[in-house]
C-alpha cells in the first residue's frame, strides 16, 4: 500500500479538523495512526475510507486518486473494509446474516455462495457457534471480530479500523488485537486508528502521528515511539505512558 | 395470578360497576325495538371496516410521503410537510370534513363522498402517522447510516436493508394506537352523511326513540375492531423484537 496524501483539508463549519495535512508513505502493509483525541485522526481515516469528501486536498493509494462525487465514492467504498468503534452490526440481522448481506446485496453473490464464503473465516476466527446470534446476544469482542469479518468477507483491497478497541474491556481488546495481529500475518493491508501503543508497535510498519490537524511525525514504530524529536508527540507519549 | 384471569376479573368488574349504574336509574329498556334494525347495523359496520381499512391504507401511504418531507433537507419540501403536519394536527377533524366535502370536493367536482371521506380522514390520520414515522428514522443512530455506507449500500438500499426494518419495530406501538383512533375517528364520517356504524346507530335511535339500546352497541362494533388491532400490534411487536 502506497498512500499519498497531499494538502488534506478538512473542515466542520469554522473548525479545522485536518489542515494542509500531508503523508508519504513507503509501500508498506499496516499503517498506524496515533495521537491526541480530537487531534483528526479519525476525520483522516474517514476521507481515507471514502465516508466523507475533503474540503481540499488529494488522496492516492498506489497512485489512484481517491474519486472527488459519492456515486464513484460509493463505488470504491465497495472495494475496500471499514470498522468503527462500535455498533458496527445491524442489530436486527443474525451474526451471520451480517457478513451474508453486503456479499448478497452489493457484491451479487447468491445466498447460498454468500453462505459458503463466510463458511471458513467463521471458523477460523472460532465465531461459528455464533453465527446465529443477534448482535445483542454477542459480546462486545464478538462484535467487532463479527465487524472486522463483515469488512473482510468481501475480499477488499484494504481495510480501514477505526479505533476497533476503544468501547472494549482488556480481554475483549485482547482478543481483537490477536485477530488484527493474524491479519497482519496473513498479508491484510490496513490502516489502523488506535490508542493502543504497545499493539501500535508491533503490528505497524509506519506510525504517523496526527496531532494539530497535521502530521507531527512520520515514520517507523521504533522511530516515533522511541527517539521522536518533535516535543509535542515527546509530550504526548510522556503523558500516556507515565 | 395468570394475566388472563386478571383481565376477566377487571373485565368483571367494570362490567358489574356499570349494570350497577344502569341498575340505579331504572332505564326502561327496549332492545326489541332496536333488534328489529340489526341489518342496519350491520350494514353500518360493515361501510365502518371498508372506510377504516381504506384509510389506514392511505394514511400510511400518505403519513410516509409526509415523513420524507418533514426530514428532507429541501427547505421547501421541510416547509410542506411541516405545513400540512401542523395545519391538520391543530384543527378538528369535523371541520376538515366539511371544508373538504362542501367546498373542496364540490370544487373539483368530486361527487362520491366515500371517497371523499376516506381521502380526508386519511390526511387527517397520516398528519400524526409523519410524526410517528418521522421520530422512528431520527431515532435510528447515525452510526447505523455510516455503516450502511461503508459497507457500499445506496441510499435506497440503506433504507430498505437496514433503516426501515429497524424503525419499524420502534413505531410499531404509536403506529397500532393511531390506527385505533383512525377507526373511531371514521364516526366523524356521519356529518357528511356516510352511512357508517356510527350515522345508522344515531338513525336507528331516531326512529325508536331507545339511545341506549342504540348506541351501546355501537361501541361494541367499534370495539369489535379495536382489539383485535392491538392484539395484532402487541403479536408483531413480540415478532419484530430482537434486544436480549
Amino acid at each position: 500500500m502506497l498512500l499519498e496524501i497531499r494538502d488534506l483539508t478538512q473542515r466542520f463549519d469554522a473548525t479545522t479538523v485536518l489542515d494542509r495535512l500531508e503523508l508519504l508513505t513507503g509501500d508498506i502493509q499496516a499503517l498506524v495512526l496515533v495521537g491526541p483525541s480530537g487531534g483528526g485522526k479519525s476525520t483522516l481515516l474517514r476521507i481515507l475510507a471514502g465516508l466523507d469528501l475533503p474540503v481540499a486536498g488529494s488522496v492516492a493509494f498506489e497512485g489512484v486518486p481517491l474519486p472527488r462525487d459519492e456515486p464513484e465514492l460509493r463505488a470504491y467504498r465497495r472495494t475496500v473494509g471499514t470498522v468503527f468503534q462500535a455498533y458496527n452490526l445491524f442489530p436486527h440481522l443474525s451474526a451471520i446474516d451480517n457478513l451474508v448481506l453486503p456479499l448478497v446485496h452489493v457484491h451479487g453473490l447468491t445466498h447460498v455462495e454468500a453462505l459458503e464464503r463466510v463458511r471458513e473465516p467463521l471458523e477460523r476466527f472460532q465465531l461459528m457457534p455464533h453465527a446465529a446470534k443477534r448482535p445483542a446476544e454477542l459480546s462486545g469482542g464478538q462484535k467487532q471480530r463479527i465487524a472486522i469479518l463483515r469488512a473482510l468477507v468481501v475480499r477488499p483491497h484494504r481495510l480501514f479500523l477505526d479505533e476497533p478497541t476503544s468501547a472494549l474491556d482488556p480481554e475483549m481488546t485482547a482478543e481483537v488485537l490477536d485477530m488484527i495481529a493474524e491479519l497482519k500475518a496473513a498479508g491484510t493491508q490496513f490502516v489502523l486508528v488506535t490508542h493502543e501503543m504497545r499493539f501500535a508497535r508491533r503490528v505497524a510498519d509506519e506510525v504517523a502521528f496526527i496531532g494539530a490537524a497535521r502530521v507531527l511525525a512520520h515514520g517507523p514504530p521504533e522511530e516515533i515511539f522511541d527517539g521522536c524529536a518533535e516535543p509535542r508527540v515527546r509530550g504526548f507519549f510522556d503523558r500516556i505512558l507515565a | 395470578m395468570s394475566r388472563r384471569f386478571a383481565h376477566l376479573v377487571v373485565i368483571a368488574a367494570v362490567f358489574g360497576l356499570v349494570s350497577l349504574a344502569f341498575a340505579r336509574v331504572n332505564y326502561a329498556w327496549n332492545w326489541a325495538g332496536v333488534w328489529e334494525y340489526r341489518a342496519k347495523f350491520l350494514q353500518g359496520w360493515l361501510t365502518t371496516v371498508g372506510l377504516s381499512l381504506a384509510a389506514l391504507v392511505v394514511s400510511t401511504l400518505i403519513g410516509g410521503i409526509a415523513a420524507f418531507c418533514l426530514q428532507s433537507k429541501n427547505p421547501l419540501v421541510e416547509a410542506v410537510g411541516r405545513v400540512y403536519v401542523e395545519l391538520i394536527r391543530g384543527t378538528p377533524l369535523l371541520v376538515q370534513l366539511l371544508i373538504g366535502f362542501y367546498v373542496i370536493a364540490s370544487a373539483i367536482g368530486l361527487e362520491n363522498r366515500y371517497l371523499c371521506g376516506v381521502l380526508v380522514l386519511s390526511l387527517f390520520s397520516g398528519a400524526y402517522m409523519a410524526e410517528i414515522f418521522r421520530g422512528g428514522l431520527a431515532a435510528i443512530p447515525a452510526t447505523q447510516r455510516d455503516a450502511a455506507r461503508a459497507i457500499g449500500l445506496s441510499p435506497w438500499q440503506s433504507l430498505r436493508l437496514v433503516i426501515l426494518p429497524q424503525a419499524v419495530r420502534l413505531v410499531l406501538p404509536a403506529v397500532a394506537g393511531q390506527f385505533v383512533s383512525l377507526v373511531k375517528d371514521s364516526s366523524l364520517l356521519s356529518v357528511i352523511a356516510i352511512s357508517e356504524l356510527t350515522l345508522n346507530a344515531q338513525e336507528v335511535n331516531s326512529f325508536t326513540y331507545s339511545t341506549l339500546e342504540s348506541y351501546l352497541p355501537l361501541a361494541a362494533g367499534y370495539l369489535l375492531l379495536t382489539l383485535p388491532l392491538s392484539a395484532l400490534s402487541r403479536w408483531l411487536e413480540s415478532r419484530f423484537r430482537y434486544e436480549a
